[in-house]
């Protein structure tokens, strides 16, 4: 076929586009997906019966904020990655400068920690299952978002795929926070981010397969 | 593209058109071993951006999008030749490899014009207009005033006087 003739196909039909449509396919997943996240927690794990005390713990909010942030700027990376030719700049330090704190938090309650209190610290009652259970809970988010970003034209699969994960890991672990006891700078810093990670690592594998266009 | 998305279709064929002709330019001086694609991989261009346009972002710079646009088909297609060798071909700087190919044909065509001034003119006119100007005998008959088999007899023995000048100076 002639370059010109698929031109003139090309213009004739409906032209129009709706400008909105990929930011509310994202805020759709993201929405959704956090929904569905809670759910799957309060069903299969319940909310930690103290949530409310635990809520006057300042670590409490430690946990929940380092994966909120992650999230805040997952988001607009997303976007742009959906987006061919547009710029990530410095956005990506947003989702590692939150795990750069939490490590070196850390650090310092193992460094001022008496030995024997360490493992406590690290591994904690529940290590076994929290990577596993915040993948699960991103679940929702993972597939909506990777819907979302199906719809759209990421001119680098792996990366985008990837940061599906690390936004619908970091969903699934805002919603782990409210049910996991766990209260401890070093369990965060190992097992939370273990828990994000698997998705993130699941999105790069599946990325190319499945953001073609 | 903003006038297009707004469903202006006289716009967005002007631009379809002009990216067109953009993107000739920009696959020829990334597949100058491949010249057999170009056309392919336009047309398969197009047809992204248009698919695609709803990715676009009024607030970000048009061509960045169309060139990453261009980019991901150009390298989703020498992935499917399969090509390794040409997938290390510097993709950005491509700016050498117009200056070889603009000069080497403006080179060969200074050796023509030097060749054909070797040929009498019952030879070379009918050469200029049949075979390089793709006029008709006919027609070069009217023009040069020579008859129709003299014009035919001036290509053939204008030809073979070439090719053995060729022969020689090679």
């Amino acid at each position: 076929m002639k370059t010109d003739t698929l031109i003139d196909m090309l213009a004739r039909g409906p032209v129009a586009v709706d400008a909105g449509a990929a930011r509310r396919r994202f805020a759709a997943g993201l929405g959704w997906g956090g929904l569905g996240a809670v759910l799957l927690m309060a069903i299969l794990l319940g909310v930690r019966p103290d949530l409310f005390e635990a809520a006057h713990d300042p670590m409490f909010w430690v946990k929940l904020g380092f994966v909120t942030v992650m999230a805040g700027f997952g988001l607009p990376i997303n976007l742009r990655l959906a987006r061919p030719g547009a710029r990530l700049g410095p956005l990506p330090l947003g989702v590692f400068a939150p795990v750069a704190v939490i490590w070196l938090m850390a650090t310092l309650v193992l460094a001022r920690a008496p030995a024997s209190a360490r493992p406590e610290l690290l591994w904690g009652d529940t290590w076994a299952t929290c990577p596993l259970n915040i993948a699960m809970l991103s679940l929702p988010a993972f597939a909506l978002l990777m819907w979302a970003m199906r719809g759209m034209a990421p001119t680098r699969p792996r990366l985008a795929g990837a940061a599906v994960g690390v936004l619908a890991g970091s969903v699934g672990a805002m919603a782990y926070a409210l049910h996991c006891p766990e209260m401890s700078a070093p369990f965060l810093a190992v097992w939370y981010v273990a828990g994000v990670a698997v998705p993130a690592a699941v999105g790069a594998l599946l990325g190319p397969r499945i953001l073609r266009w | 593209m903003v006038g297009a998305a707004q469903g202006d279709a006289a716009a967005y064929h002007a631009l379809l058109g002009a990216l067109s002709t953009h993107l000739r330019g920009f696959f020829r001086r990334r597949l100058t071993r491949l010249p057999d694609e170009v056309e392919d991989l336009i047309q398969e261009t197009l047809i992204a951006i248009h698919n695609q346009r709803h990715t676009y972002d009024p607030d970000q710079p048009f061509t960045s999008w169309v060139h990453a646009i261009a980019k991901y088909k150009l390298v989703d297609m020498l992935r499917r030749h399969g090509r390794h060798a040409l997938l290390t071909d510097p993709l950005d700087d491509a700016m050498e490899l117009t200056a070889v190919s603009d000069s080497e044909a403006s080179d060969a065509r200074r050796d023509l014009d030097g060749l054909l001034a070797t040929l009498p003119d019952k030879q070379r006119l009918p050469i200029v207009h049949v075979k390089i100007e793709g006029l008709s005998v006919i027609e070069t008959a009217q023009l040069t005033g020579l008859s129709v088999s003299a014009v035919k007899i001036g290509v053939h023995r204008g030809l073979k006087a070439l090719a053995a000048r060729i022969r020689g100076s090679a």
